[in-house]
């Protein structure tokens, strides 16, 4: 499958116009040109899109979302243009183009992106209404990030799994056969690969992705939470402490220096045999597919281990997409989000990025993706398992604030590195989230 | 006509019409000559500026300008309980206060040193030596070469895992472990001021040695006949002469490294657990990132008395000027 799109795949990686660039299977460009003269929605005449996305982490997802980002050209005649933005400059980038309204006609950012401008957004209700109806229904995570109220401010197109990362051979020297599923089990694994020679590390910097799925986590699994339903502030807690305390002795046990981890570092570590274990997406496997390293047969990926609140408590990146009010050209933009999310492009897509990203729409369950390769699998349950930003409370501005000023992570940080005790970096962390949950 | 009216007698005194004699007023020309600069200063400078402190006193968030809230971003007192209550805004947010003094000693610590180093490369490149184009050439790279890019081989210098340094100290057998540049607060804090000072030593140096260039050689003549020897050359003609050229090098130093923003984003974002937030960057973090825009640009004016401290010393260097001409300081 890799190979499928690797081979047809001729676009840059950087912002690129892509109108009749690419090359387009003669059944997609039938397809597509049957759908636009049924289209539920109607473009505007002379519409062209501007898109603004995440720059990829793997190349066959880039070239199969280019693929039908070219169908879409040669069946409506509307041009698109792509621009690419690392993941954390997606949001200062839309935060300007909001505010002075102007710029590109779709935002396809992270996490709570449209909640940060809720009424810039374009209400994209009858978009989900019609994919949701079409396609089994939306998974519950994505329908608290899409909507505001009753209105769909934004379509989560799928969610991006972050999985324990490890390797087989370095957890089998610490005398583990598969990682733990328990807290204490898994605190046992990482104090004995340490003893070991290959160490575990998660990044505990200021790491947009991977950071904060881990020590949200981290903080959930012990039943402790930023706010309760009514986004009253209630980190403050007994478990929080406990979670604290957990974490510094994870951290003891992992390879020194993960306090100034970015996204980046683990992947480097992981690939380099520095750590045999970490948190992180399915591209460190995928790098080590393409570029035919040995660690691809000795590697593999477990869910986060459940604490003592009894469930899943995992916290996966949500890809939602807006259209801001200012563009010119609503309809072409719904009519583009609607295009990429039909089956026959959707499924596409999804096999082209090997289970980077997860579906968003129920139906989506049975895409081969899921089933060719054992170690994907568990990624096909990334959307359904996630807990999403600000839980308990609301997916809003304030959960996005408390995100970005790595509220959590900072908590746990301030712990590991001993530069507070755990009730005070709680209560610390509590007096930072009371100022934004104010 | 000039003769006709001196046939008949009568003088008749031209008087300029208005557009001539605005032509011919200084003032009015000058306001004229002054208006491009003035829209340019109003346009790019007075209205960000003005823009910054009003969003300071509002509620603005990103794609709402907000209401006017007085000081709320500054100091709000609120209450959850008799005996609950919090300091909010600026002044009781402890991580503006510790980004505060980060961005304080930050400054103080890297221009010191800047200043030191740069002033003994000036004084060393301002002798002859072997190669002096070539040296002078090579001391202005690290200013040369951009920020985002110096910053990433830093961080790759300072990687926990990765680190030349680390590995070399290991080869050599000096440390058993590597070195935690960037987990540890004050390595991280340390390490970070080694990057501004390697990037900011030769504006100093070169801008210095400029300076000392136009200082006359006939000073050091006279000092040498009275039997001067170099440090007091140094102390009583070098330094007094080189102080106006001291004074704007420095200013111009304290204002880019008190509002350094590119060097710590691209090494640590704030990190580890805010221990390398400047100013600049928590606003950045508040305003963008997080989307308070009033919040944010509370953060960016508090940065101005600080500024204006620094611009303060440099206009009382240049007085000094007048003292080194023979005038009395007024």
């Amino acid at each position: 499958m890799d190979k499928k799109f690797t081979r047809r795949s001729i676009l840059k990686a950087t912002a690129a116009t892509v109108a009749g660039a690419a090359v387009v299977s003669s059944d997609l460009l039938d397809w597509g040109s049957a759908w636009a003269a049924d289209s539920p929605f109607k473009p505007e005449d002379g519409a062209k899109l501007q898109v603004l996305r995440w720059k990829r982490f793997i190349q066959s997802e880039e070239d199969a979302f280019m693929e039908l980002v070219a169908a879409f050209t040669k069946a409506t005649g509307i041009e698109v243009e792509v621009l690419n933005e690392s993941m954390d400059d997606v949001q200062p980038k839309s935060s300007v183009a909001v505010n002075v309204g102007s710029g590109p006609d779709l935002i396809w950012g992270l996490y709570s992106l449209p909640h940060l401008f809720p009424n810039k957004c374009t209400d994209l209700t009858d978009v989900a209404d019609y994919l949701g109806g079409k396609y089994g229904g939306w998974v519950p995570a994505a329908e608290t990030y899409g909507k505001s109220g009753d209105k769909w401010i934004g379509i989560p197109m799928c969610f991006g799994g972050n999985y324990i990362n490890y390797r087989n051979s370095a957890i089998e020297k610490a005398g583990f056969k598969e990682v733990p599923q328990d807290l204490e089990g898994f605190l046992a694994l990482c104090e004995a690969m340490k003893g070991g020679g290959l160490p575990a590390g998660m990044a505990l910097g200021h790491a947009t992705g991977d950071a904060n799925a881990w020590v949200h986590w981290a903080l959930w699994s012990h039943g402790a939470a930023m706010v309760d339903e009514n986004d009253k502030v209630i980190l403050n807690s007994p478990e929080s402490v406990a979670a604290c305390e957990y974490v510094k002795k994870l951290y003891d046990a992992f390879i020194p220096g993960t306090a100034s981890w970015n996204d980046g570092s683990n992947n480097k570590a992981f690939l380099a045999g520095e750590v045999g274990l970490t948190n992180n997406g399915i591209s460190i496997y995928q790098k080590a597919l393409v570029d035919g390293l040995d660690v691809k047969d000795d590697m593999d990926h477990a869910y986060y281990p459940v604490g003592p609140v009894g469930v899943p408590t995992e916290f996966h990146i949500a890809y939602p997409i807006l259209v801001p009010t200012y563009s010119k050209f609503p309809n072409a933009a719904k009519a583009f989000v609607t295009f990429l999310m039909e089956a026959e492009q959707y499924n596409r897509w999804l096999e082209g990025s090997v289970a980077y990203l997860t579906h968003s729409l129920n139906a989506f369950n049975s895409n081969p993706i899921w089933t060719s390769d054992p170690k994907r699998e568990i990624f096909a349950e990334a959307a359904n398992r996630t807990f999403v930003a600000g839980y308990k409370g609301s997916v809003g501005q304030k959960a996005a604030s408390a995100i970005s000023e790595f509220i959590v992570v900072d908590m746990f940080a301030n712990t590991a590195t001993g530069q507070m005790s755990p009730k005070d970096a709680v209560a610390d962390a509590t007096k930072k989230a009371r100022r934004i949950y104010r | 006509m000039a003769e006709s009216t001196l046939r008949s007698g009568s003088a008749v005194v031209l008087t300029p019409g208005l557009w001539t004699r605005l032509n011919n007023n200084r003032n009015w020309l000058g306001f004229w000559f002054m208006l491009p600069a003035a829209a340019i200063l109003v346009l790019f400078l007075t209205y960000p500026l003005g823009l910054g402190v009003w969003l300071s006193l509002t509620d603005a968030s990103i794609g709402n300008p907000g209401k006017f809230i007085g000081i709320l971003n500054f100091y709000e007192k609120e209450c959850y309980g008799p005996d609950d209550c919090e300091i909010y805004g600026l002044f009781g947010d402890h991580v503006f206060w510790q980004s505060v003094w980060q961005t304080i000693f930050y400054t103080t610590f890297a221009s010191v040193v800047k200043f030191a180093v740069g002033l003994y490369l000036a004084l060393l490149l301002n002798n002859h030596l072997p190669f002096k184009a070539l040296l002078r050439a090579v001391i202005l790279l690290p200013f040369i070469v951009p920020t985002v890019l110096s910053a990433l081989a830093f961080w790759w210098i300072y990687d926990a895992q990765f680190s030349i340094i680390s590995w070399s100290l290991t080869k050599l057998g000096l440390i058993d472990q590597y070195i935690d540049f960037l987990g540890d607060p004050w390595n991280a804090r340390w390490s970070l001021i080694f990057a501004n000072i390697w990037r900011g030593v030769p504006f100093v140096a070169i801008t210095l040695l400029a300076g000392l260039q136009t200082v006359p050689p006939s000073l050091y003549e006279a000092a040498t006949l009275d039997g001067a020897n170099r440090w007091q050359m140094f102390r009583h003609v070098t330094f007094p002469m080189l102080t106006p050229i001291i004074a704007v090098v420095m200013t111009f130093s304290v204002l880019f490294t008190f509002t350094d923003f590119q060097l710590i984003w691209a090494i640590t974002r704030g990190g580890p657990a805010n221990a390398t937030h400047l100013m600049a960057t928590l606003s950045y973090q508040r305003a963008i990132l997080g989307g308070n825009m009033g919040e944010g640009a509370a953060i960016s004016t508090a940065m101005i008395p600080f500024l204006l401290a620094a611009i303060m010393v440099s206009w009382f260097g240049l007085q000094r000027r007048k003292w080194q001409q023979g005038e009395t300081d007024d």
